[in-house]
Protein backbone atom coordinates (compact mmCIF):
# COMPACT_ATOMS: atom_id res chain seq x y z
CA UNK A 1 0.00 0.00 0.00
CA UNK A 2 2.94 2.21 0.39
CA UNK A 3 3.54 2.72 -3.26
CA UNK A 4 3.82 5.70 -4.68
CA UNK A 5 5.76 7.18 -1.38
CA UNK A 6 3.18 10.51 -0.98
CA UNK A 7 2.47 9.82 2.32
CA UNK A 8 -0.20 11.75 4.03
CA UNK A 9 -3.64 11.67 1.65
CA UNK A 10 -6.50 13.96 2.34
CA UNK A 11 -8.17 13.56 5.80
CA UNK A 12 -4.97 13.49 7.30
CA UNK A 13 -4.38 9.69 7.34
CA UNK A 14 -1.04 8.29 6.72
CA UNK A 15 -1.68 6.43 3.05
CA UNK A 16 1.68 4.60 3.88
CA UNK A 17 0.21 2.78 7.31
CA UNK A 18 -3.32 1.26 5.65
CA UNK A 19 -1.70 -1.72 6.10
CA UNK A 20 -0.51 -1.48 10.14
CA UNK A 21 -1.88 0.31 12.23
CA UNK A 22 -6.06 -0.51 13.72
CA UNK A 23 -8.43 0.58 12.05
CA UNK A 24 -11.63 -0.37 11.33
CA UNK A 25 -12.09 -0.88 7.93
CA UNK A 26 -15.69 -0.45 8.06
CA UNK A 27 -15.75 2.88 9.64
CA UNK A 28 -13.13 4.08 7.55
CA UNK A 29 -13.22 3.10 3.81
CA UNK A 30 -16.92 3.28 4.21
CA UNK A 31 -17.82 5.72 5.72
CA UNK A 32 -21.54 6.76 5.72
CA UNK A 33 -21.25 9.82 3.32
CA UNK A 34 -19.77 7.40 0.85
CA UNK A 35 -22.11 4.39 0.92
CA UNK A 36 -24.64 7.18 0.94
CA UNK A 37 -23.49 8.31 -2.63
CA UNK A 38 -22.99 4.25 -3.18
CA UNK A 39 -26.28 3.32 -2.24
CA UNK A 40 -28.14 6.73 -3.21
CA UNK A 41 -26.43 7.84 -6.48
CA UNK A 42 -26.75 11.18 -6.99
CA UNK A 43 -27.49 12.32 -11.50
CA UNK A 44 -27.27 8.94 -12.41
CA UNK A 45 -28.83 8.90 -15.38
CA UNK A 46 -28.02 9.13 -19.49
CA UNK A 47 -28.16 11.98 -20.60
CA UNK A 48 -29.21 11.52 -24.37
CA UNK A 49 -28.14 15.59 -25.36
CA UNK A 50 -24.74 15.06 -23.69
CA UNK A 51 -22.07 17.38 -25.79
CA UNK A 52 -19.30 15.17 -24.22
CA UNK A 53 -19.32 11.46 -23.00
CA UNK A 54 -17.32 8.86 -23.16
CA UNK A 55 -16.65 4.89 -21.24
CA UNK A 56 -14.58 3.80 -18.83
CA UNK A 57 -13.69 0.92 -17.62
CA UNK A 58 -11.13 -0.26 -14.55
CA UNK A 59 -9.63 -3.80 -16.04
CA UNK A 60 -9.24 -4.46 -12.62
CA UNK A 61 -11.97 -5.56 -10.69
CA UNK A 62 -14.45 -4.23 -13.62
CA UNK A 63 -15.37 -1.07 -13.02
CA UNK A 64 -17.51 1.10 -15.58
CA UNK A 65 -18.61 3.84 -15.77
CA UNK A 66 -19.66 6.49 -18.95
CA UNK A 67 -19.88 10.00 -18.35
CA UNK A 68 -22.40 12.30 -19.22
CA UNK A 69 -21.58 16.12 -19.91
CA UNK A 70 -23.25 18.97 -21.36
CA UNK A 71 -21.01 21.84 -21.97
CA UNK A 72 -22.08 24.91 -23.04
CA UNK A 73 -19.92 28.04 -23.83
CA UNK A 74 -17.09 25.74 -21.65
CA UNK A 75 -18.67 25.71 -18.92
CA UNK A 76 -19.85 22.32 -17.28
CA UNK A 77 -23.87 23.13 -17.67
CA UNK A 78 -24.52 19.77 -16.25
CA UNK A 79 -23.14 16.14 -15.47
CA UNK A 80 -24.33 12.51 -14.97
CA UNK A 81 -22.67 9.11 -14.78
CA UNK A 82 -24.40 5.57 -15.27
CA UNK A 83 -22.34 2.29 -14.22
CA UNK A 84 -21.50 -0.67 -12.25
CA UNK A 85 -19.13 -1.50 -9.77
CA UNK A 86 -17.26 -1.48 -6.41
CA UNK A 87 -18.89 1.51 -3.95
CA UNK A 88 -15.53 3.73 -4.06
CA UNK A 89 -15.99 3.99 -7.83
CA UNK A 90 -19.88 4.54 -7.82
CA UNK A 91 -19.54 6.48 -5.22
CA UNK A 92 -16.79 9.02 -6.35
CA UNK A 93 -18.66 9.11 -9.84
CA UNK A 94 -21.47 9.99 -7.93
CA UNK A 95 -19.90 13.12 -6.26
CA UNK A 96 -17.71 14.41 -8.91
CA UNK A 97 -21.22 15.27 -10.99
CA UNK A 98 -21.68 17.29 -8.56
CA UNK A 99 -18.56 18.80 -8.10
CA UNK A 100 -18.20 19.46 -12.28
CA UNK A 101 -21.73 21.28 -12.35
CA UNK A 102 -20.62 24.74 -12.68
CA UNK A 103 -17.20 24.05 -12.97
CA UNK A 104 -15.16 25.33 -16.52
CA UNK A 105 -14.38 22.28 -18.67
CA UNK A 106 -10.65 23.25 -18.73
CA UNK A 107 -10.74 23.51 -15.06
CA UNK A 108 -11.58 20.05 -14.82
CA UNK A 109 -8.59 18.77 -17.41
CA UNK A 110 -6.84 19.58 -14.50
CA UNK A 111 -7.93 17.91 -11.81
CA UNK A 112 -5.98 14.92 -9.97
CA UNK A 113 -5.89 12.35 -7.48
CA UNK A 114 -6.21 14.90 -4.35
CA UNK A 115 -9.24 16.30 -5.79
CA UNK A 116 -10.85 12.77 -5.46
CA UNK A 117 -9.13 12.07 -1.86
CA UNK A 118 -10.82 15.45 -0.85
CA UNK A 119 -14.27 14.15 -1.50
CA UNK A 120 -14.07 10.60 -0.39
CA UNK A 121 -11.93 11.60 2.71
CA UNK A 122 -10.27 8.80 3.21
CA UNK A 123 -7.13 6.84 2.48
CA UNK A 124 -7.08 5.14 -0.99
CA UNK A 125 -3.96 2.77 -1.29
CA UNK A 126 -2.55 2.32 -4.63
CA UNK A 127 -4.75 -0.54 -6.18
CA UNK A 128 -8.07 1.45 -5.36
CA UNK A 129 -6.90 4.41 -6.00
CA UNK A 130 -7.86 3.32 -10.11
CA UNK A 131 -11.70 2.90 -8.51
CA UNK A 132 -11.39 6.41 -7.24
CA UNK A 133 -9.60 7.81 -10.49
CA UNK A 134 -11.96 6.19 -13.01
CA UNK A 135 -14.84 8.61 -12.98
CA UNK A 136 -12.90 11.64 -13.40
CA UNK A 137 -10.36 10.11 -15.81
CA UNK A 138 -13.54 9.29 -17.92
CA UNK A 139 -14.75 12.84 -17.44
CA UNK A 140 -11.68 14.34 -18.98
CA UNK A 141 -12.03 12.09 -21.41
CA UNK A 142 -14.66 13.02 -22.73
CA UNK A 143 -14.26 16.56 -22.78
CA UNK A 144 -11.21 15.59 -24.46
CA UNK A 145 -12.64 13.90 -26.94
CA UNK A 146 -15.45 16.46 -28.05
CA UNK A 147 -12.17 18.79 -28.56
CA UNK A 148 -12.97 21.39 -25.93
CA UNK A 149 -11.02 24.56 -26.03
CA UNK A 150 -8.51 24.58 -23.50
CA UNK A 151 -7.84 27.91 -21.97
CA UNK A 152 -4.61 29.29 -20.88
CA UNK A 153 -2.64 27.09 -18.97
CA UNK A 154 -5.17 25.31 -17.36
CA UNK A 155 -5.37 21.63 -18.69
CA UNK A 156 -2.01 21.03 -17.06
CA UNK A 157 -2.94 18.19 -14.01
CA UNK A 158 -2.61 20.11 -11.02
CA UNK A 159 -1.90 17.54 -8.36
CA UNK A 160 -1.10 14.61 -9.99
CA UNK A 161 2.29 12.92 -9.29
CA UNK B 1 2.67 -32.44 7.89
CA UNK B 2 6.69 -32.32 8.62
CA UNK B 3 8.09 -33.46 11.80
CA UNK B 4 6.50 -32.23 14.65
CA UNK B 5 7.01 -33.01 18.34
CA UNK B 6 3.81 -34.55 18.93
CA UNK B 7 3.11 -36.24 15.29
CA UNK B 8 -0.36 -34.87 15.37
CA UNK B 9 -1.91 -33.28 12.45
CA UNK B 10 -2.68 -29.66 14.17
CA UNK B 11 1.18 -29.96 15.22
CA UNK B 12 2.37 -30.68 12.02
CA UNK B 13 0.22 -27.59 10.37
CA UNK B 14 1.99 -25.55 13.60
CA UNK B 15 5.05 -26.86 12.20
CA UNK B 16 4.65 -25.73 8.67
CA UNK B 17 3.20 -21.91 9.97
CA UNK B 18 6.39 -21.79 11.86
CA UNK B 19 8.52 -21.65 9.00
CA UNK B 20 6.66 -18.60 7.47
CA UNK B 21 7.46 -15.74 9.08
CA UNK B 22 5.07 -13.62 7.11
CA UNK B 23 2.11 -15.22 9.15
CA UNK B 24 3.23 -14.12 12.34
CA UNK B 25 2.56 -10.33 11.61
CA UNK B 26 -0.79 -8.42 11.84
CA UNK B 27 -2.52 -6.92 9.69
CA UNK B 28 -4.71 -3.62 11.03
CA UNK B 29 -4.45 -5.13 14.81
CA UNK B 30 -5.94 -8.38 13.51
CA UNK B 31 -3.89 -11.27 12.67
CA UNK B 32 -3.22 -12.38 9.14
CA UNK B 33 -5.63 -14.73 7.69
CA UNK B 34 -3.96 -14.87 4.20
CA UNK B 35 -6.56 -16.79 1.82
CA UNK B 36 -4.57 -15.48 -1.64
CA UNK B 37 -2.00 -18.26 -2.49
CA UNK B 38 -3.61 -18.89 -5.57
CA UNK B 39 -2.24 -15.45 -6.32
CA UNK B 40 0.89 -15.52 -5.08
CA UNK B 41 1.87 -17.78 -1.64
CA UNK B 42 4.36 -16.81 1.30
CA UNK B 43 7.58 -18.05 1.53
CA UNK B 44 8.89 -19.94 3.93
CA UNK B 45 12.62 -19.27 5.99
CA UNK B 46 13.90 -22.21 3.64
CA UNK B 47 13.57 -20.21 0.24
CA UNK B 48 14.36 -16.92 1.54
CA UNK B 49 17.50 -18.21 3.34
CA UNK B 50 18.41 -19.86 -0.07
CA UNK B 51 18.92 -16.54 -1.88
CA UNK B 52 19.97 -14.70 0.40
CA UNK B 53 22.82 -17.46 1.15
CA UNK B 54 23.31 -17.24 -2.89
CA UNK B 55 23.52 -13.08 -2.51
CA UNK B 56 25.69 -13.33 0.44
CA UNK B 57 27.85 -15.76 -0.08
CA UNK B 58 28.45 -17.45 -3.60
CA UNK B 59 26.92 -14.33 -5.35
CA UNK B 60 28.58 -14.77 -9.68
CA UNK B 61 27.23 -14.43 -12.66
CA UNK B 62 26.54 -18.59 -13.95
CA UNK B 63 27.85 -20.91 -16.57
CA UNK B 64 30.61 -18.14 -17.97
CA UNK B 65 33.37 -17.25 -14.64
CA UNK B 66 35.97 -20.20 -13.93
CA UNK B 67 36.58 -18.66 -10.61
CA UNK B 68 35.05 -20.45 -7.17
CA UNK B 69 32.12 -18.23 -6.82
CA UNK B 70 31.25 -19.03 -10.47
CA UNK B 71 31.61 -22.68 -9.67
CA UNK B 72 29.42 -22.29 -6.84
CA UNK B 73 27.16 -20.16 -8.59
CA UNK B 74 26.66 -22.49 -11.48
CA UNK B 75 26.15 -25.38 -9.16
CA UNK B 76 23.97 -24.21 -7.19
CA UNK B 77 21.52 -22.76 -10.62
CA UNK B 78 22.06 -25.76 -12.31
CA UNK B 79 21.03 -28.07 -8.61
CA UNK B 80 17.97 -25.69 -8.63
CA UNK B 81 17.11 -27.01 -12.09
CA UNK B 82 17.66 -30.89 -10.98
CA UNK B 83 15.57 -29.81 -8.09
CA UNK B 84 12.33 -28.57 -10.22
CA UNK B 85 12.84 -31.36 -12.51
CA UNK B 86 12.46 -34.16 -9.30
CA UNK B 87 9.41 -32.15 -8.26
CA UNK B 88 7.48 -32.64 -12.25
CA UNK B 89 9.11 -35.97 -12.58
CA UNK B 90 11.28 -34.62 -15.29
CA UNK B 91 14.86 -34.83 -16.11
CA UNK B 92 16.67 -32.07 -15.47
CA UNK B 93 17.76 -30.97 -19.37
CA UNK B 94 13.89 -31.13 -19.57
CA UNK B 95 13.35 -27.85 -17.19
CA UNK B 96 14.07 -24.59 -18.76
CA UNK B 97 13.89 -21.35 -16.74
CA UNK B 98 11.88 -18.94 -17.31
CA UNK B 99 10.40 -15.56 -16.57
CA UNK B 100 7.24 -17.58 -14.68
CA UNK B 101 4.05 -19.48 -16.09
CA UNK B 102 3.31 -16.64 -18.33
CA UNK B 103 6.95 -16.54 -20.08
CA UNK B 104 6.91 -20.29 -20.40
CA UNK B 105 4.04 -20.04 -22.11
CA UNK B 106 4.59 -17.75 -24.35
CA UNK B 107 8.21 -19.27 -25.28
CA UNK B 108 6.31 -22.60 -26.49
CA UNK B 109 3.83 -20.59 -28.43
CA UNK B 110 6.00 -18.32 -29.87
CA UNK B 111 8.53 -21.21 -30.82
CA UNK B 112 5.86 -23.39 -31.67
CA UNK B 113 3.07 -21.69 -33.80
CA UNK B 114 5.33 -20.31 -36.48
CA UNK B 115 6.07 -23.84 -37.18
CA UNK B 116 2.28 -24.80 -37.98
CA UNK B 117 0.99 -24.29 -41.21
CA UNK B 118 -2.30 -23.58 -40.46
CA UNK B 119 -4.89 -25.80 -38.50
CA UNK B 120 -6.27 -25.10 -35.17
CA UNK B 121 -5.25 -24.33 -31.67
CA UNK B 122 -7.43 -25.60 -29.09
CA UNK B 123 -7.77 -23.92 -25.97
CA UNK B 124 -10.78 -23.61 -22.77
CA UNK B 125 -12.76 -21.18 -21.77
CA UNK B 126 -11.46 -21.64 -18.07
CA UNK B 127 -7.75 -20.45 -19.10
CA UNK B 128 -5.73 -17.65 -17.24
CA UNK B 129 -4.94 -14.53 -19.84
CA UNK B 130 -1.47 -16.69 -20.03
CA UNK B 131 -3.02 -19.22 -21.00
CA UNK B 132 -5.33 -18.20 -23.74
CA UNK B 133 -4.19 -14.59 -25.22
CA UNK B 134 -1.30 -15.26 -26.22
CA UNK B 135 -2.78 -18.47 -28.21
CA UNK B 136 -5.63 -15.64 -29.68
CA UNK B 137 -3.06 -13.01 -30.64
CA UNK B 138 -0.47 -16.12 -32.40
CA UNK B 139 -3.70 -17.63 -33.89
CA UNK B 140 -4.43 -14.63 -35.77
CA UNK B 141 -0.78 -13.87 -37.04
CA UNK B 142 -0.30 -17.06 -38.18
CA UNK B 143 -3.79 -17.92 -40.11
CA UNK B 144 -4.88 -20.58 -37.40
CA UNK B 145 -8.69 -21.22 -35.90
CA UNK B 146 -8.89 -20.86 -32.42
CA UNK B 147 -11.34 -23.49 -30.72
CA UNK B 148 -12.22 -22.94 -27.41
CA UNK B 149 -13.73 -25.70 -25.13
CA UNK B 150 -16.83 -24.91 -22.85
CA UNK B 151 -16.82 -25.27 -19.21
CA UNK B 152 -20.34 -27.40 -17.98
CA UNK B 153 -22.64 -25.95 -15.13
CA UNK B 154 -21.16 -27.80 -12.62
CA UNK B 155 -17.71 -25.73 -13.53
CA UNK B 156 -15.84 -29.05 -14.97
CA UNK B 157 -15.01 -28.59 -18.45
CA UNK B 158 -17.10 -30.06 -21.18
CA UNK B 159 -14.79 -33.19 -22.18
CA UNK B 160 -17.45 -33.83 -24.78
CA UNK B 161 -16.57 -30.76 -26.66
CA UNK B 162 -12.90 -31.33 -26.67
CA UNK B 163 -13.36 -34.86 -27.39
CA UNK B 164 -15.66 -33.60 -30.55
CA UNK B 165 -13.16 -30.48 -30.97
CA UNK B 166 -9.62 -32.00 -31.25
CA UNK B 167 -8.94 -33.56 -34.51
CA UNK B 168 -6.69 -34.30 -37.35
CA UNK B 169 -6.81 -30.10 -37.76
CA UNK B 170 -5.36 -29.88 -34.18
CA UNK B 171 -1.85 -28.31 -33.92
CA UNK B 172 -2.00 -27.96 -30.28
CA UNK B 173 -3.85 -28.16 -27.35
CA UNK B 174 -3.32 -25.77 -24.32
CA UNK B 175 -5.28 -26.16 -21.16
CA UNK B 176 -4.92 -25.19 -17.16
CA UNK B 177 -4.45 -28.26 -14.73
CA UNK B 178 -6.08 -26.64 -12.37
CA UNK B 179 -8.26 -23.40 -12.81
CA UNK B 180 -7.35 -20.51 -10.99
CA UNK B 181 -11.12 -18.86 -10.71
CA UNK B 182 -13.14 -22.02 -10.55
CA UNK B 183 -10.78 -24.14 -8.54
CA UNK B 184 -11.54 -27.27 -11.03
CA UNK B 185 -9.11 -29.73 -11.75
CA UNK B 186 -8.56 -30.85 -15.90
CA UNK B 187 -8.29 -34.44 -16.82
CA UNK B 188 -4.91 -33.91 -18.20
CA UNK B 189 -3.63 -36.85 -18.39
CA UNK B 190 -7.31 -37.99 -21.26
CA UNK B 191 -6.62 -34.85 -22.83
CA UNK B 192 -3.03 -35.67 -23.46
CA UNK B 193 -4.07 -38.97 -24.83
CA UNK B 194 -6.85 -37.31 -27.07
CA UNK B 195 -4.69 -34.92 -28.43
CA UNK B 196 -1.46 -37.28 -29.15
CA UNK B 197 -3.94 -39.43 -30.86
CA UNK B 198 -4.63 -36.67 -33.31
CA UNK B 199 -0.73 -35.94 -33.93
CA UNK B 200 -1.26 -32.75 -31.93
CA UNK B 201 1.27 -31.19 -28.94
CA UNK B 202 -0.06 -30.22 -25.67
CA UNK B 203 0.78 -27.30 -23.76
CA UNK B 204 -0.50 -27.21 -19.53
CA UNK B 205 -0.36 -24.22 -17.72
CA UNK B 206 0.24 -26.02 -14.10
CA UNK B 207 0.47 -22.75 -12.00
CA UNK B 208 -2.02 -23.66 -9.78
CA UNK B 209 -1.64 -27.20 -9.77
CA UNK B 210 2.04 -27.78 -8.43
CA UNK B 211 1.68 -26.30 -5.35
CA UNK B 212 -1.14 -28.38 -4.33
CA UNK B 213 -0.72 -31.74 -6.37
CA UNK B 214 1.22 -33.90 -7.16
CA UNK B 215 2.40 -33.63 -10.63
CA UNK B 216 4.70 -35.98 -13.02
CA UNK B 217 4.92 -35.04 -16.52
CA UNK B 218 5.56 -38.14 -18.06
CA UNK B 219 2.52 -40.01 -16.64
CA UNK B 220 0.44 -37.08 -17.66
CA UNK B 221 2.42 -38.00 -20.82
CA UNK B 222 2.31 -33.83 -21.95
CA UNK B 223 4.59 -32.10 -24.50
CA UNK B 224 4.93 -29.19 -22.18
CA UNK B 225 4.24 -28.03 -18.69
CA UNK B 226 4.43 -24.27 -17.18
CA UNK B 227 5.06 -23.32 -14.11
CA UNK B 228 5.10 -20.17 -11.43
CA UNK B 229 7.96 -19.77 -8.90
CA UNK B 230 5.84 -17.79 -6.76
CA UNK B 231 3.23 -19.68 -6.48
CA UNK B 232 4.74 -22.81 -5.47
CA UNK B 233 6.20 -20.89 -2.11
CA UNK B 234 9.46 -19.82 -4.31
CA UNK B 235 10.28 -16.02 -5.24
CA UNK B 236 8.49 -14.10 -7.95
CA UNK B 237 10.25 -13.39 -11.53
CA UNK B 238 11.39 -17.14 -11.49
CA UNK B 239 9.05 -20.11 -13.44
CA UNK B 240 9.51 -22.85 -15.38
CA UNK B 241 8.81 -24.62 -18.73
CA UNK B 242 9.15 -28.27 -19.06
CA UNK B 243 9.57 -29.96 -22.50
CA UNK B 244 9.56 -33.41 -23.57
CA UNK B 245 13.66 -33.94 -24.62
CA UNK B 246 13.14 -34.57 -28.09
CA UNK B 247 10.62 -32.01 -28.54
CA UNK B 248 13.15 -29.41 -27.14
CA UNK B 249 15.50 -30.69 -29.54
CA UNK B 250 13.83 -30.06 -32.56
CA UNK B 251 11.92 -26.46 -31.39
CA UNK B 252 13.65 -22.95 -32.08
CA UNK B 253 14.54 -20.47 -29.48
CA UNK B 254 11.88 -17.85 -29.43
CA UNK B 255 14.21 -14.88 -28.21
CA UNK B 256 17.89 -14.73 -29.38
CA UNK B 257 20.97 -13.36 -27.04
CA UNK B 258 24.07 -14.57 -25.62
CA UNK B 259 24.10 -18.01 -23.63
CA UNK B 260 21.74 -19.83 -26.35
CA UNK B 261 24.27 -20.24 -29.21
CA UNK B 262 26.35 -22.76 -30.10
CA UNK B 263 28.68 -21.08 -32.51
CA UNK B 264 27.82 -17.48 -34.30
CA UNK B 265 29.43 -16.77 -37.01
CA UNK B 266 28.23 -13.06 -39.45
CA UNK B 267 25.86 -15.00 -41.48
CA UNK B 268 24.88 -17.92 -39.34
CA UNK B 269 24.30 -19.02 -35.64
CA UNK B 270 23.43 -22.76 -34.39
CA UNK B 271 22.16 -23.08 -31.36
CA UNK B 272 23.53 -24.88 -27.76
CA UNK B 273 21.02 -27.77 -26.45
CA UNK B 274 18.29 -27.60 -24.36
CA UNK B 275 17.57 -26.04 -21.80
CA UNK B 276 20.42 -23.62 -22.90
CA UNK B 277 18.77 -22.87 -25.85
CA UNK B 278 15.65 -20.74 -24.30
CA UNK B 279 17.72 -19.22 -21.24
CA UNK B 280 19.39 -16.27 -23.35
CA UNK B 281 20.80 -13.49 -21.60
CA UNK B 282 21.82 -13.70 -17.74
CA UNK B 283 19.13 -15.87 -15.86
CA UNK B 284 17.57 -14.91 -12.41
CA UNK B 285 19.51 -17.25 -10.94
CA UNK B 286 18.63 -16.00 -7.05
CA UNK B 287 15.07 -16.63 -7.89
CA UNK B 288 16.08 -19.76 -9.72
CA UNK B 289 17.72 -21.06 -6.08
CA UNK B 290 15.13 -19.62 -4.51
CA UNK B 291 12.59 -22.35 -6.82
CA UNK B 292 14.52 -24.81 -6.42
CA UNK B 293 14.52 -24.41 -2.29
CA UNK B 294 10.75 -24.41 -2.35
CA UNK B 295 10.69 -27.20 -4.98
CA UNK B 296 13.08 -29.40 -2.26
CA UNK B 297 10.19 -27.80 0.56
CA UNK B 298 7.40 -29.10 -1.12
CA UNK B 299 9.08 -32.67 -1.51
CA UNK B 300 9.88 -32.78 2.05
CA UNK B 301 6.64 -32.34 3.14
CA UNK B 302 5.00 -34.16 0.55
CA UNK B 303 1.96 -33.86 -1.96
CA UNK B 304 0.22 -36.51 -0.71
CA UNK B 305 -0.06 -34.82 3.14
CA UNK B 306 -0.40 -31.68 1.07
CA UNK B 307 -3.36 -32.58 -1.22
CA UNK B 308 -5.22 -33.96 1.88
CA UNK B 309 -4.43 -31.47 4.50
CA UNK B 310 -6.01 -28.63 1.59
CA UNK B 311 -8.76 -30.99 0.97
CA UNK B 312 -9.62 -31.44 4.53
CA UNK B 313 -9.51 -27.27 4.69
CA UNK B 314 -11.76 -27.70 1.56
CA UNK B 315 -14.20 -29.97 2.66
CA UNK B 316 -14.80 -27.59 5.62
CA UNK B 317 -14.96 -24.12 3.94
CA UNK B 318 -17.55 -25.23 1.43
CA UNK B 319 -20.43 -25.69 3.28
CA UNK B 320 -19.75 -22.92 5.68
CA UNK B 321 -19.57 -20.61 2.67
CA UNK B 322 -22.32 -21.86 0.94
CA UNK B 323 -24.47 -21.40 4.34
CA UNK B 324 -23.42 -17.25 4.71
CA UNK B 325 -26.64 -15.93 3.02
CA UNK B 326 -26.55 -14.28 -0.24
CA UNK B 327 -23.37 -16.03 -1.27
CA UNK B 328 -22.53 -18.54 -4.24
CA UNK B 329 -19.98 -20.42 -5.04
CA UNK B 330 -18.48 -20.47 -8.67
CA UNK B 331 -17.19 -23.75 -8.60
CA UNK B 332 -17.35 -27.33 -8.23
CA UNK B 333 -19.46 -27.44 -4.78
CA UNK B 334 -17.81 -30.63 -3.72
CA UNK B 335 -13.89 -30.43 -2.30
CA UNK B 336 -13.53 -33.89 -4.77
CA UNK B 337 -11.53 -32.92 -8.34
CA UNK B 338 -10.83 -29.42 -6.93
CA UNK B 339 -7.91 -27.34 -5.63
CA UNK B 340 -8.83 -24.46 -2.95
CA UNK B 341 -8.95 -21.33 -5.02
CA UNK B 342 -12.90 -20.83 -4.03
CA UNK B 343 -14.23 -18.11 -5.78
CA UNK B 344 -17.83 -16.56 -4.89
CA UNK B 345 -20.19 -14.19 -5.57
CA UNK B 346 -22.09 -12.18 -2.19
CA UNK B 347 -25.52 -10.72 -3.69
CA UNK B 348 -25.51 -7.13 -3.77
CA UNK B 349 -22.16 -6.44 -2.94
CA UNK B 350 -19.18 -5.71 -5.19
CA UNK B 351 -15.81 -8.21 -4.39
CA UNK B 352 -13.91 -5.61 -4.27
CA UNK B 353 -16.11 -4.22 -1.22
CA UNK B 354 -16.29 -7.70 0.20
CA UNK B 355 -12.46 -8.16 0.15
CA UNK B 356 -11.81 -4.25 1.42
CA UNK B 357 -13.94 -5.46 4.31
CA UNK B 358 -12.82 -8.44 4.95
CA UNK B 359 -9.23 -6.93 4.96
CA UNK B 360 -10.04 -4.83 7.73
CA UNK B 361 -10.48 -8.23 9.71
CA UNK B 362 -6.88 -8.66 8.70
CA UNK B 363 -8.58 -11.52 5.67
CA UNK B 364 -6.53 -11.17 2.62
CA UNK B 365 -8.73 -12.12 -0.61
CA UNK B 366 -8.50 -11.38 -4.39
CA UNK B 367 -11.46 -9.57 -5.92
CA UNK B 368 -11.62 -8.97 -9.86
CA UNK B 369 -11.68 -11.22 -12.63
CA UNK B 370 -8.52 -12.92 -11.80
CA UNK B 371 -7.47 -12.70 -15.02
CA UNK B 372 -9.87 -14.89 -17.05
CA UNK B 373 -12.29 -12.29 -18.48
CA UNK B 374 -13.30 -14.85 -20.86
CA UNK B 375 -14.48 -16.90 -18.42
CA UNK B 376 -16.07 -14.40 -16.67
CA UNK B 377 -17.96 -13.44 -19.67
CA UNK B 378 -19.08 -16.80 -20.05
CA UNK B 379 -20.67 -17.41 -16.39
CA UNK B 380 -22.13 -14.04 -16.76
CA UNK B 381 -20.61 -12.25 -13.65
CA UNK B 382 -18.46 -9.06 -13.75
CA UNK B 383 -16.04 -10.44 -11.26
CA UNK B 384 -15.84 -12.68 -7.98
CA UNK B 385 -13.94 -12.37 -4.60
CA UNK B 386 -11.56 -15.51 -4.30
CA UNK B 387 -10.28 -16.94 -1.36
CA UNK B 388 -7.58 -19.43 -1.85
CA UNK B 389 -6.12 -22.26 0.49
CA UNK B 390 -2.42 -22.88 0.82
CA UNK B 391 -0.18 -25.50 2.92
CA UNK B 392 -0.64 -23.10 5.88
CA UNK B 393 -4.61 -22.76 5.96
CA UNK B 394 -5.95 -23.79 8.73
CA UNK B 395 -9.39 -24.35 9.68
CA UNK B 396 -9.01 -21.18 12.65
CA UNK B 397 -8.58 -19.20 8.82
CA UNK B 398 -12.27 -20.07 7.23
CA UNK B 399 -13.68 -19.43 10.41
CA UNK B 400 -12.23 -16.26 11.06
CA UNK B 401 -13.74 -15.51 6.77
CA UNK B 402 -17.02 -16.96 7.74
CA UNK B 403 -17.29 -14.29 10.08
CA UNK B 404 -16.10 -11.59 8.37
CA UNK B 405 -18.26 -12.41 5.57
CA UNK B 406 -21.06 -11.89 8.08
CA UNK B 407 -20.00 -8.18 8.99
CA UNK B 408 -19.86 -7.75 4.77
CA UNK B 409 -23.21 -8.30 5.02
CA UNK B 410 -24.06 -5.88 8.18
CA UNK B 411 -22.06 -2.78 6.32
CA UNK B 412 -23.95 -3.08 2.98
CA UNK B 413 -26.84 -4.55 3.97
Amino acid sequence: MSGNGAGRSAGGVDRDQVGEGELTQEQLLYRENILDHYRNPRNRRRVPDATASARGKNPLCGDEIEMFLVVEHGKIADAAFEGKGCAISQASASMLTRKLKGMEAAHALGLGQESMTGMLRIPIGVVRMKCAMLALRTAQDAIRKAGMPVADGAGKQEDDQ
Amino acid sequence: MSAAADGSAAGDLAAVRAMFPALSRSVHGKRLVYLDSAASAQKPSAVLDAMDDFYSRSYANVHRGVHALAEEATAAYEEARADVARLLGAHADEIVFTSGTTGSINIAAHSLVPTFDGGEIVVTAMEHHSNFVVWQQLAKRHGMALVVIPVRPDFTLDMARMRAAIGPATRVVAFSHASNVLGTINPAKEICELARAAGALTVIDGAQAVPHLRVDVEEIGCDLYACSGHKMYGPTGIGALYGRRELLARMAPAWFGGEMVHEVTIKETTWAEPPMRFEPGTPNIAGAIGMGAAARFLRSIGHGRIAAHERDIVAYALPLLAAVPGLSIIGPQAAEGRIGAISFTLEGVHPHDVAAVLDGHGVAVRAGHHCAQPLHCMLGVDSTSRASVGIYTTRDDIDVLVRALSSVREVFG
